[in-house]
């Protein structure tokens, strides 16, 4: 290698190097480190082995906090899931210029601020708010519904926001289908429905599941949308793990759960994989 | 004549003992146009890359005007190359595009002027300096593309596949067009195809390569008219390969027996009676009669295709041989129809597969 | 046809969805009435009050600093790594490209907490630059994603034309690599600033006493209580990002019509 191209590739990669070393790699062992540490009562750190923090997760109390904020979780996914899909097909028959208008009018929320959205959130589904206006001055209802601080208001916010991440994926392989194999199933006397069963999904697995990653995992994380909709009072995984580390101070457990859900999160990744998807794909927004 | 760049014995390997190219010496002589053909995946753009210096050698010498380039980067190398997609930049204008090695060589601006209008002129694109590659026909790239490896006075230009994305008839016209500023500016061409027609219609010189392998080096009408081996002759043009055994040997000649007839072909000193010589007969030299003649078989048409110039005629003959045969113009055959075929002595290619190592 | 109508009707629907939220803070920023049910009188109190908020200018201005400066150091790492993942070979290439994505995949609460155990433990003030880190530490990954897609087979032939005609490594990248992968380096830019902007959850861990970032602020804000003042801010943000995207589509496109296509 010349002089020059040695002094480059030193240029580009030194960079990168340091930072994955320094800021990714560095953390993630200290907490994995952290997880098998004992903790004082003032919130000290106790540098003595223990398996005590993992042990502590499958307590009733914290398995449950696991089991809802899963539940929620799926629950936003699914409800992505069955908005995109026939969103994305429906814009498959329409011009190129009308998916990309779509697929800019989507992304376009998402850019903005997501706590500003959740705010909106907050003003429409309230006690007074406008949805329980609207439907008891229209005389549907006559005493105003619990739209929110409960784990109705999580699952709306969780699934507005992530909404865009189960979008964007869905419609790019929605879009990527080659149309022939759908004429050549239509022309074997192919139903719409066994259309759907046979290509649509096969051929659209990997997106979904891509869009499912990028729905999921942060849905079990976002704890700012369970303390404004959930009201305080709904736990999702993400406010466990923020608790342990500032109110309770028991860093260990949070970075026990912490190392529990990069398992999972890999877990995950690991399947979409095998489904065929790209790591690319993940952060290509 | 002068050799311009010479390959010794050069070897090269992408992964551990995988040889694309194993052994391979190589003249390429001063003001030629050589074509190097082979199917694809057979080496040949390997070769090219490692005169242009892109591929390191992993074994070898290569040599450009007596010069030893062996460990030059592509930088330091008076080799330029035309991509395969011509790989002009896009965001550059046709100016930036042709004056961009001049520019890297830090060649005062005046110079650069003068002689970027000078090729561009030559390629018949003058005017065009401002546009944008995305602006330009196919051809009009691929002349950009000529005209910025030129600009460069390269002692060799290195064409890889380069009319390959062309429509037919563009790519017909820019073969002659390829030729003619070849010939005007004088200097070595080297052109990568795995396209027979293409070889045989632009080059002064084809080598034939298979798995790394020169198979054979001559004029287009040398190997068009006596491949030495089946390969060859199946790659270049349409062929029949009929299998025979030597009956007879005479002074210079040989008896060859094939479906009972004997033919005369050329005697090579190691021919043994009882061996195996493949016959190389060109559809167009196959001779078609209503009656008998001399040495002829008869045979019916099994499938005729009009192909405008030619009828190509697969002929079912009663000696338990299929036979290509390409008669001129239109003809009153039709399939099904009895004929008598023929083919004298003189365009039958005697090929003994055993030595197909390369001859000069 | 009915059909149509319905999938028109499907896709409006999902739009009103998505704007719903949006078009009310707008509204309402501009509503007399402190309790946001029924609009009562157009005014721009809200806006007025904003202006005289010092915190909020203080987060507003602490928020920019940070989406600035991460944004410029993650492109330009992200740029730098994207090119030399890309054309060199290394030990542990292979596992430094896994690393890239784990920011990507991992819930950001955990990379939150975990930034913040290795600030405490090499005992670097929680402030400013905890945060611009931290942001760094999150964009990075999507800028190589997005100048990694302009990486294609095609750009490896340009550079090779470069080569072979006489340009050195340096020239190549600035000459031809570079403008080639501008449109996947401008988007990765874009994304590191707007994740920047919008971060909460990693600056929630990150931030220090004196270094309140706006989403952080209006986080406090809304847990206190709804206040139209932060319908105000809202709108104001909401401008502002449309204005940015505006203005890089229109850029983009020139791009696009004075190089490829």
């Amino acid at each position: 290698m010349k002089k020059g191209d040695r002094f480059f590739k030193f240029i580009t990669l030194s960079p990168i190097v340091i930072y994955t070393s320094l800021l990714i790699l560095l953390p993630l062992i200290y907490i994995f480190f952290l997880s098998f540490c004992k903790n004082d009562s003032y919130g000290g750190i106790i540098y003595d082995f223990t398996l005590s923090n993992y042990i502590a997760i499958f307590d009733i109390t914290y398995l449950n906090i696991f089991v809802k904020s899963s539940l929620i979780a799926f629950i936003a996914t699914f409800i992505c899931i069955c908005i995109s899909y026939p969103f994305a097909l429906i814009l498959r028959e329409r011009s190129e210029n009308l998916q990309n208008l779509m697929t800019k009018l989507i992304m376009i929320p998402f850019l903005t601020n997501s706590l500003i959205r959740t705010y909106g959130w907050i003003v429409l589904l309230r006690k007074n708010g406008i949805v329980n206006s609207i439907l008891i001055t229209s005389g549907l209802i006559e005493n105003p519904l619990s739209l929110m601080y409960n784990n109705l208001g999580i699952i709306i916010g969780m699934s507005y926001t992530l909404l865009p991440f189960m979008v964007l994926p869905v419609c790019s392989s929605v879009f990527k289908i080659d149309n022939t194999l759908i004429e050549a199933a239509r022309d074997l006397g192919a139903k719409p429905w066994a259309i759907f069963k046979k290509i649509i999904i096969p051929e659209t697995i990997s997106g979904v599941f891509n869009g499912s990653l990028m729905v999921f995992i942060p849905a079990i994380g976002y704890f700012f949308i369970s303390d404004i909709l959930g009201g305080g009072k709904a736990m999702i995984i993400g406010n466990l793990i923020k608790n342990q580390f500032l109110t309770a101070r028991n860093w260990p457990f949070g970075s026990a759960i912490s190392i529990f859900l990069i398992i999972i999160t890999f877990f995950l990744v690991w399947i979409y994989r095998k489904l065929g998807g790209k790591l690319d794909d993940l952060g290509g927004m | 004549m002068k050799t311009i760049v010479r390959l010794e014995n050069v070897s090269k390997s992408f992964e551990k003992d995988k040889y694309v190219i194993n052994n391979l010496s190589l003249d390429v002589y001063e003001g030629e146009f050589l074509t190097l053909l082979g199917s694809s995946g057979c080496g040949k753009t390997t070769i090219l890359r490692m005169i242009s210096g892109l591929e390191h050698v992993t074994d070898g010498k290569v040599y450009i005007d007596d010069k030893d380039v062996t460990e030059l980067d592509p930088t330091k190398r008076e080799v330029n190359t035309i991509f395969q997609n011509f790989a002009l930049f896009p965001h550059m204008t046709v100016f930036e595009n042709v004056s961009f090695g001049l520019r890297m060589k830090k060649v005062s601006k005046k110079e650069i002027e003068s002689r970027v209008k000078k090729v561009l002129k030559l390629v018949e694109l003058d005017g065009y300096e401002d546009r944008y590659p995305s602006q330009l026909s196919g051809g009009q790239q691929q002349r950009v593309a000529i005209a910025r490896g030129i600009v460069m006075n390269p002692k060799v230009l290195l064409l890889d596949e380069s009319l390959a994305s062309l429509d037919l008839k563009l790519k017909r016209m820019m073969q002659i067009e390829l030729k003619k500023i070849q010939r005007k500016l004088g200097i070595t061409f080297i052109y990568v195809t795995h396209d027979q027609d293409e070889a045989l219609t632009m080059s002064d010189r084809i080598i034939i390569i298979e798995k790394g392998v020169i198979k054979q080096e001559g004029s287009p009408q040398e190997i068009y008219q006596n491949p030495n081996s089946t390969f060859v002759a199946d790659f270049i043009g349409e062929s029949n390969l009929l299998t025979s055994t030597i009956d007879k040997i005479n002074d210079t000649t040989i008896d060859v027996k094939f479906d009972n007839k004997i033919f005369v072909v050329n005697r090579e000193e190691e021919d043994n009676i009882g061996d195996k010589v493949y016959l190389m007969i060109r559809p167009e030299n196959v001779l078609v009669s209503n009656k008998e003649i001399n040495n002829s078989s008869k045979g019916i048409i099994k499938t005729l295709v009009y192909d405008g110039a030619v009828t190509k005629l697969f002929v079912d003959t009663e000696g338990d041989f299929d036979l290509k045969v390409n008669v001129q113009g239109n003809t009153n055959y039709k399939e099904g129809d009895t004929l008598y075929i023929a083919v004298e002595n003189k365009n039958i290619v005697p090929i003994r597969e055993k030595k197909n190592e390369k001859r000069r | 046809m009915k059909h149509k109508k319905l999938k028109n009707i499907f896709i409006g629907l999902v739009l009103f969805f998505l704007y719903l939220p949006i078009i009310v803070l707008v509204v309402y920023s501009f509503n007399t009435s402190k309790m946001n049910i029924v609009f009562e009188g157009f005014t721009f109190d809200w806006y007025k009050n904003l202006f005289n908020n010092r915190d909020l200018i203080e987060a507003f201005i602490n928020t920019l600093i940070i989406a600035v400066t991460s944004t410029v150091v993650s492109t330009i790492i992200g740029t730098l790594g994207a090119v030399g993942l890309n054309k060199y070979d290394f030990k542990f290439k292979s596992f430094i490209n896994l690393l890239i994505y784990i920011p990507i995949v991992i819930p950001e609460i955990v990379l939150g907490i975990s930034l913040l155990s290795i600030y405490t433990l090499t005992k670097i003030e929680l402030g400013m630059f905890t945060l611009i880190l931290s942001h760094i530490a999150f964009s990075i990954p999507f800028v190589i994603v997005s100048v990694r897609s302009t990486l294609s087979s095609t750009l490896k032939t340009y550079e090779e034309a470069a080569k072979d005609l006489g340009a050195n490594s340096m020239n190549t990248f600035f000459k031809v690599t570079l403008p080639q992968m501008m449109p996947g380096v401008i988007s990765g830019a874009i994304l590191a600033f707007t994740l920047s902007l919008d971060d909460v959850v990693i600056s929630y861990f990150t931030s220090g006493p004196g270094s309140n970032t706006l989403p952080l602020k209006i986080y406090s804000m809304i847990k206190t209580g709804i206040s139209p003042d932060v319908n105000a801010l809202s709108t104001l943000m909401l401008l502002a990002t449309m204005i940015i995207l505006t203005t890089s589509a229109i850029i983009q496109s020139r791009k696009i019509v004075g190089g490829t296509k």
